[in-house]
């Protein structure tokens, strides 16, 4: 996942469990949606335990992020378009 | 035999973890050499250490086939352009978990998970979704791993 690693990001939780994931994006996130692996995000299929929470701040995107040897980050990105693809092509869930 | 008679050859593909548990890619090797035994084509998917731990262990080629990079693979099963009949997924940590849940989740198929190192018993308990588990305490040796894929793949070759 080259793309996302060259993009400007924070890392909010290394190697974190996806229920962590979750967690922390349904309990901070006043948007979210959820989303099957395998979608799409930054041009890569997401990785993770089904069901997997993305969430929203304006612009900025918050998900969860799989490498083998380094395990689950939740990360942080802000951009406008990505954010707009996302909410559009998968099922939102509102607080 | 005809070719109305002759069945598709069968594949496999062997998705390796991060190689920093030694029993993986002798463990890979020798699935790859089960596997042929049965007339099962296999390919590697790994990170790129672990596909250069394997091709370097194998360096005429005589088990491994196609290598292939482990995001490519997840991309191309996810867009439906390659389907593989059996998923072995090597399995130490959380990440392992992911890809497995992951495929399974692309797939629909009850996948073969591996799992092996010092806290397989507590890898195995999160998971949650259908999979076949083969587990073992297995770090620097792989005679328990190699034991229980004995044991188990006739039954997951014959069933799944």
């Amino acid at each position: 996942m080259g793309c996302i690693e060259s993009l400007k990001y924070e890392i909010i939780l290394r190697d974190a469990s996806f229920t962590e994931c979750r967690e922390y994006i349904r309990s901070t996130c006043k948007e979210y949606v959820g989303v099957d692996p395998g979608f799409k995000i930054f041009d890569k299929h997401i990785i993770g335990v089904p069901p997997i929470f993305i969430g929203f701040d304006g612009d900025v995107i918050i998900f969860p992020f799989t490498k083998p040897c380094y395990g689950t980050f939740l990360m942080r990105v802000e951009d406008h378009d990505e954010a707009a693809r996302i909410r559009q092509s998968a099922v939102q869930s509102k607080k | 035999m005809t070719s109305e008679n002759k069945e598709k050859e069968k594949s496999a593909v062997l998705v390796l973890g991060c190689p920093q548990v030694p029993v993986q890619t002798g463990i890979a090797l020798y699935l790859i050499s089960a596997l042929r035994k049965k007339g099962i084509k296999t390919t590697i998917a790994g990170n790129r250490a672990a596909r250069t731990l394997v091709e370097v262990s194998d360096p005429e080629r005589h088990y491994v086939g196609e290598v292939m990079d482990i995001d490519r693979y997840i991309g191309e099963i996810a867009e439906k352009k390659r389907d593989f009949d059996y998923h072995f997924i090597f399995i130490h940590n959380d990440a392992g978990v992911s890809y497995a849940a992951t495929v399974q989740a692309i797939t629909g198929k009850t996948v073969v998970a591996l799992i092996y190192g010092e806290h397989f018993q507590e890898i195995a308990g999160t998971i949650g979704f259908p999979c076949e588990k083969i587990a073992a305490k297995a770090v620097h040796n792989p005679m328990p791993l190699k034991n229980k894929l004995d044991e188990a793949l006739p039954w997951v070759v014959s069933n799944l």
